[in-house]
C-alpha cells in the first residue's frame, strides 16, 4: 500500500529523474566550471575562439608549460594581498559568530520564556528589522561613525555585523527554545538555580543542536555580507567579498580578470566544506521558520 | 519569567538592535532633511607667465570648518525627496505636459533614476518571487521520487547557488555569459549574432539579473516544500487514491493545500530578501541597464570625494517606506490572528 503512493509509471519517473539532473547540472556547473578554470589562464577561460579550450588549456600549456597553473592564485594571494583580506573575514566571521551567539541565546531565552504581550511586539519589530536593507542602515551610519572617528576598523564592522543580525538570531534561537519543555528549567528553578543558572546549566546544553544551526547562519551572514563591509572598512582592513569587488575595478583593463576568477574561488571553497559538513543543520534551520510559523 | 529578569536576558540584544538599527533609521530620516554646503568660492589671484588675473576657487579652509560645525549640511526640507534624482514631481510634470501618448510618457519617466530603479526593483521582486516559488516547489516534488541513496549528494549541489556569496555567485554567472565566456559564445553560436552581447541591452540584462535571482533562490524554496513534503499526511493521499484521484490530482487537491502555508512563508521572505537586491547589479556590472534603489544609495554614498549623504538619505527613507508598504498586509494579518487569540 505504501508503495502504490510512491510509485510512478515509466514515463513520469523518467521526466522527474531528468528535471534533478537537469536542475543539478544548473545549480553545480557555474561552480565547477570555473573552479576548472581558475587554474587555466586567461586566454583559455575567456576564449575567443573555442569554449573547448577552457577544459583543455591549450594556450596554458603555451604560456606556462603544464596543463594547469597557480598564477591567478599566486597572483591574488602575494602580489594583491588577498591573504590579508583572508585574515581579516576570519576575525570577522570568528567575532560575530561567537558575540551573535552569545548575545542572541540570551535574548531568545527570554522571548520564548515571557509570556508577557511585549514579546510579540518584540518579535514583530525585529520582523521589520529584518526586512531593512542593509544600505539603508550603512547610510545612516557613515556620517555619525565618521563623526566619532570609529570609521574603517574591524571593531565597527563587527559590531554593525553583530547587530543587523540580531532579528533574524532572535527568532530563529526563539523558536528553537519553545521547542524544550519548560518543565526543565522550572524544575532546575525549584531545586534552587537562578534564572541564570538554570540557561547555563539545564538548558543551553539540550540547545546546542539550535545553537550550531543559528551559528552557521550567523557565520554566512557575516562571510556573505558586501553591503557593510564595502562601505564600512578601510583600504587595509576589507575582508574578502569587497575585496574580490575591488579587483573588478583595477584589475580587469589589466588583463588580471584570472587573479579575480581566482579570488573568487578562494573564497566559495570554505563555503563548500560547510555545506558538505553540516548539510543536515542548514536544511533544518531553513524550516525551521517555516515549521513554527 | 518577572520584566526584571526579562530585561536582564534580553538588554544586549535590545541596545544592539536600537544603537544600530532604530537610531539609525532615525538618523537616516534627520539626514534626509538636510543637504551638502554649497561651495564657499573665494577670488584668488593666480599668476602664471603670462601675466596675473583673478580666478573663483573652492576655499578648503572655509569648507573644512563648515562641515566642521554642522557635518549634516545645511538644512533642506523636504526638497531632497522633491528633486531630480528623486521623485521628480517638476519633471513629472513636464513629462506628463510634454508627451503624447502613456507610452511616450512611461518611457520618460523611466529616464528618471529613482522611477527606473523603483520600477526595477519591483519587477524583481515581482517576477523573481513566484518564479522561485514554482520552481523550488517541482524541484522539490522531483528530488522527492529519486531514490533516497542519492538524495543527500543531490541536496548538497542544490544548496550551492543559495549559500555561496551573492556577489561571488553572480561573477560566477557574470564571466560564464561574457561573450568570450562559455555562455555568452554558445548563445552567439545558436543565435547566429557574433555581436551578441547580455550585457548591451537593457532588455537581455532584465532577464539575466532575473534568471539569476531565480537561479539563486530557488534552493531555498526547494528545501522548504522538501522539508514539507515529508510530513503531508500519507493517510490522506491513500484515501484520494481509493477515491480514484489521479497523480495530479493527488498534487493539485492534496499536497499543494498542505503545503500552502509554507509557499507564504517563502513568499514573505523572498518579498523582503527581493526587494533589497543589490549584490547581482554589482557583479554583473548591470548598472548602465538596470539599478534597484539599493544600488542607488550605495552609488550617492561611493559619488566623488564626499558622500552625498542628503541624497542617500532621502533614498533610504523611500526604500524603507516601500518596505513598510510590502510587510502591511503580514503585519495585519499577524495583528488580528494575535487579537484573535488574546
Amino acid at each position: 500500500m505504501t508503495d502504490r503512493v510512491r510509485s510512478r509509471p515509466l514515463p513520469l519517473a523518467a521526466l522527474s529523474v531528468g528535471f534533478v539532473l537537469i536542475w543539478l547540472f544548473l545549480a553545480a556547473f557555474p561552480f565547477l566550471w570555473t573552479m576548472w578554470g581558475s587554474l587555466k589562464v586567461e586566454a583559455d577561460f575567456f576564449s575567443r575562439t573555442d569554449w573547448m579550450n577552457a577544459i583543455t588549456g591549450p594556450k596554458t600549456i603555451q604560456q606556462t608549460g603544464a596543463a594547469f597553473t597557480g598564477d591567478g592564485y599566486r597572483g591574488a594571494w602575494i602580489e594583491q594581498g588577498f591573504w590579508k583580506a583572508v585574515v581579516n573575514t576570519g576575525i570577522v566571521t570568528a567575532a560575530v559568530v561567537t558575540i551573535s551567539l552569545t548575545v542572541g541565546t540570551l535574548g531568545g531565552y527570554a522571548l520564548a520564556r515571557s509570556g508577557y504581550r511585549y514579546t510579540f511586539w518584540l518579535l514583530i519589530a525585529a520582523l521589520i528589522f529584518r526586512a531593512m536593507p542593509h544600505v539603508t542602515l550603512v547610510s545612516g551610519y557613515l556620517l555619525p561613525f565618521f563623526e566619532l572617528n570609529i570609521w574603517g576598523f574591524l571593531p565597527t564592522t563587527i559590531v554593525v555585523l553583530v547587530a543587523i543580525n540580531q532579528p533574524f538570531t532572535l527568532w530563529m534561537l526563539h523558536s528553537f527554545f519553545l521547542t524544550i519543555p519548560k518543565d526543565l528549567d522550572e524544575s532546575a528553578l525549584v531545586d534552587g538555580c537562578t534564572r541564570f543558572q538554570a540557561f547555563r546549566l539545564v538548558v543551553i546544553p539540550v540547545m546546542w543542536p539550535g545553537v550550531v544551526t543559528t551559528g552557521l547562519f550567523s557565520f554566512l551572514l557575516a562571510y556573505n555580507d558586501f553591503a557593510v563591509t564595502s562601505m564600512l572598512l578601510s583600504q587595509e582592513n576589507q575582508t574578502m567579498v569587497p575585496k574580490i569587488a575591488s579587483f573588478l575595478g583595477s584589475t580587469q583593463q589589466e588583463g588580471k580578470v584570472m587573479y579575480a576568477v581566482a579570488a573568487a574561488v578562494s573564497a566559495m571553497a570554505p563555503l563548500f566544506v560547510l555545506v558538505m559538513v553540516f548539510q543536515r543543520q542548514i536544511v533544518s534551520g531553513l524550516t525551521a521558520g517555516a515549521v513554527k510559523g | 519569567m518577572p520584566h526584571r529578569t526579562f530585561l536582564a536576558f534580553i538588554w544586549p540584544s535590545l541596545l544592539a538592535m536600537i544603537l544600530f538599527i532604530a537610531v539609525p533609521i532615525v538618523s537616516v530620516g534627520y539626514q534626509s532633511l538636510y543637504v551638502e554646503h554649497p561651495q564657499v568660492m573665494t577670488e584668488v589671484e593666480s599668476c602664471g607667465p603670462f601675466g596675473c588675473k583673478a580666478e573663483l576657487r573652492v576655499d578648503a579652509d572655509a569648507m573644512r570648518t563648515l562641515r566642521a560645525e554642522s557635518p549634516a549640511g545645511r538644512y533642506n526640507g523636504f526638497s531632497t525627496y522633491a528633486n531630480a534624482s528623486h521623485l521628480a514631481f517638476r519633471n513629472i510634470g513636464e513629462i506628463w505636459r510634454q508627451s503624447d501618448s502613456l507610452g511616450q510618457f512611461a518611457s520618460l519617466v523611466m529616464n528618471l533614476p529613482f522611477y527606473k530603479a523603483l520600477v526595477f526593483t519591483i519587477a524583481y521582486t515581482f517576477i523573481v518571487t513566484p518564479l522561485v516559488i514554482v520552481l523550488g516547489f517541482f524541484i522539490a516534488v522531483a528530488v522527492n521520487a529519486i531514490p533516497s541513496a542519492y538524495k543527500g549528494p543531490v541536496i548538497f549541489f542544490s544548496l550551492l547557488p543559495m549559500i555561496v556569496t551573492p556577489l561571488i555567485g553572480a561573477l560566477v554567472l557574470f564571466w560564464m555569459i561574457d561573450a568570450r565566456g562559455v555562455i555568452g559564445a554558445t548563445l552567439q553560436q545558436i543565435v547566429g549574432d557574433p555581436q551578441l552581447s547580455l550585457k548591451a541591452s537593457p532588455a537581455l540584462t532584465w532577464a539575466t539579473l532575473f534568471v539569476y535571482g531565480v537561479w539563486h533562490n530557488a534552493p531555498f524554496s526547494f528545501v522548504v516544500f522538501y522539508a514539507g513534503l515529508q510530513t503531508v499526511p500519507r493517510d490522506t493521499l491513500e484515501s484520494a487514491m481509493v477515491d480514484g484521484a489521479s497523480r495530479w490530482e493527488r498534487i493539485r487537491y492534496v499536497t499543494i493545500p498542505y503545503l500552502m502555508p509554507l509557499a507564504t512563508f517563502i513568499a514573505l521572505m523572498q518579498l523582503m530578501d527581493n526587494f533589497r537586491v543589490f549584490e547581482p547589479i554589482i557583479g554583473f556590472s548591470a548598472a548602465a541597464n538596470a539599478t534597484s534603489l539599493s544600488y542607488l544609495i550605495y552609488s550617492d554614498l561611493r559619488s566623488g570625494d564626499f558622500p552625498l549623504y542628503g541624497s542617500a538619505a532621502a533614498s533610504s527613507m523611500l526604500t524603507i517606506l516601500g518596505v513598510v508598504i510590502l510587510l502591511t498586509p503580514v503585519l495585519i494579518r499577524t495583528w488580528r490572528d494575535f487579537k484573535r487569540k488574546a
